[in-house]
């Protein structure tokens, strides 16, 4: 495949060392000349120097033939702007960006930039899971992030303690999927009554998971 | 109406300065608050130090509340992804962002920005007026 990675910093070398190990075709644009003379050094002739926003350096990158294009610039700005050219002008079939402000990852999907790479994020998900007192853990994405699948766990002040799952509010579309008790696994039904301690496997679309949140946890 | 703009540089600032003077509610955000000295004394409005290109610092300004933003930085890059932020996480009604590098203005505004690029603007300013003296000869 042919891959175009934007940025030339640690990110950019070790991503390309290991993509040119994978016998792909490679290149990097990469603005600064000494970055561009290590990687020369280092990888071979893969690098060239330029912008990688500009239309014309992507033009002269042979963008328009590329497979996957990567932006892993420091600067969320610039990741973001080169995915941008290189979708709309190049209509590269798969773009990812790298992204360092865990908020900018709602609006890379909404501008159509669906592969973003947040350190931050994967950093704080290894957390949660390592963290008892975190009640709830986000497991993994469904359907490119329509819906996230958590583990809640329910914590003794919790308001929903002693309730049948029918008589909990909870916030629209989300499932109950499994509830994790101390005597085991179940499927929970509508009868099934919430105990503390208790982890609730629960599928939801992302932005309510906050209400579901307050719903099984808060007291 | 009220207008939050991004980058209190020589185009901000004027601009800030005369919107006030008209009566509207200006709030200027600048990272750096050396900028804000280019704000005339009698200025009503707020000025705040903040990165317009992150959400919180954007809420904090009070973009929820605005007419209108104009990301007038000095990065095109960064005025685009603000100008972004404001259309698409927040919808501001009225949002216009500077990008002087030609190709990138003409890719967003196919994209459906309010991109103006002094560039091609003064460009062609100066086009005309070399136009008309030839006329004149």
């Amino acid at each position: 495949m042919y891959i175009i990675v934007i940025g030339g910093g640690r990110v950019g070398f070790f991503l390309s060392r290991a993509l040119l190990d994978e016998g792909h075709e490679l290149l990097v644009i990469e603005k600064d000349p000494f970055k561009v003379e290590h990687i020369e050094e280092e990888l071979g002739s893969v690098c060239m120097q330029g912008d990688g926003c500009e239309a014309t350096t992507l033009d002269e990158a042979g963008t328009g033939r590329a497979d996957i294009f990567i932006a892993v610039t420091n600067e969320d700005e610039d990741n973001l702007v080169a995915c941008q050219v290189a979708k709309h002008k190049f209509n590269v079939p798969r773009i990812i960006a790298r992204i360092s402000n865990p908020k900018n990852e709602t609006l890379f999907k909404k501008l159509g930039i669906d592969v973003t790479v947040s350190t931050t994020n994967l950093i704080m998900q290894e957390i949660e899971q390592e963290l008892p007192a975190h009640p709830m853990t986000h497991l993994l994405e469904l359907k490119k992030g329509e819906l996230e699948v958590f583990e809640v766990r329910i914590p003794p002040s919790s308001k929903v303690v002693g309730k049948q799952t029918r008589e909990i509010p909870l916030p629209p579309g989300s499932i109950l999927s499994l509830i994790v008790k101390d005597v085991g696994v179940q499927v929970p039904t509508p009868y099934t009554i919430l105990e503390a301690n208790d982890r609730v496997i629960a599928v939801i679309r992302p932005e309510l998971a906050k209400d579901l949140r307050s719903v099984l946890v808060g007291s | 109406m009220r207008v939050l703009i991004m980058g209190c540089g020589r185009v901000g600032a004027l601009l800030a300065n005369v919107l006030d003077a008209e009566g509207h509610e200006v709030t200027v955000m600048d990272t750096n608050s050396r900028s804000f000295g280019r704000l005339n004394p009698t200025f009503k409005g707020n000025a705040l130090l903040g990165d317009g290109t992150d959400e919180d610092s954007l809420r904090k300004a009070g973009i929820e509340e605005m007419d209108a933003f104009l990301a007038l930085t000095q990065g095109d890059n960064r005025n685009i992804m603000a100008a972004q932020i404001a259309k698409h996480i927040f919808g501001v009604y009225r949002v216009i962002c500077r990008v002087y590098d030609p190709l990138r203005n003409e890719l967003y505004q196919s994209l459906g920005l309010d991109a103006v690029s002094p560039t091609t603007v003064f460009s062609q300013l100066l086009e005309g007026k070399l136009s008309k003296k030839i006329e004149e000869i």
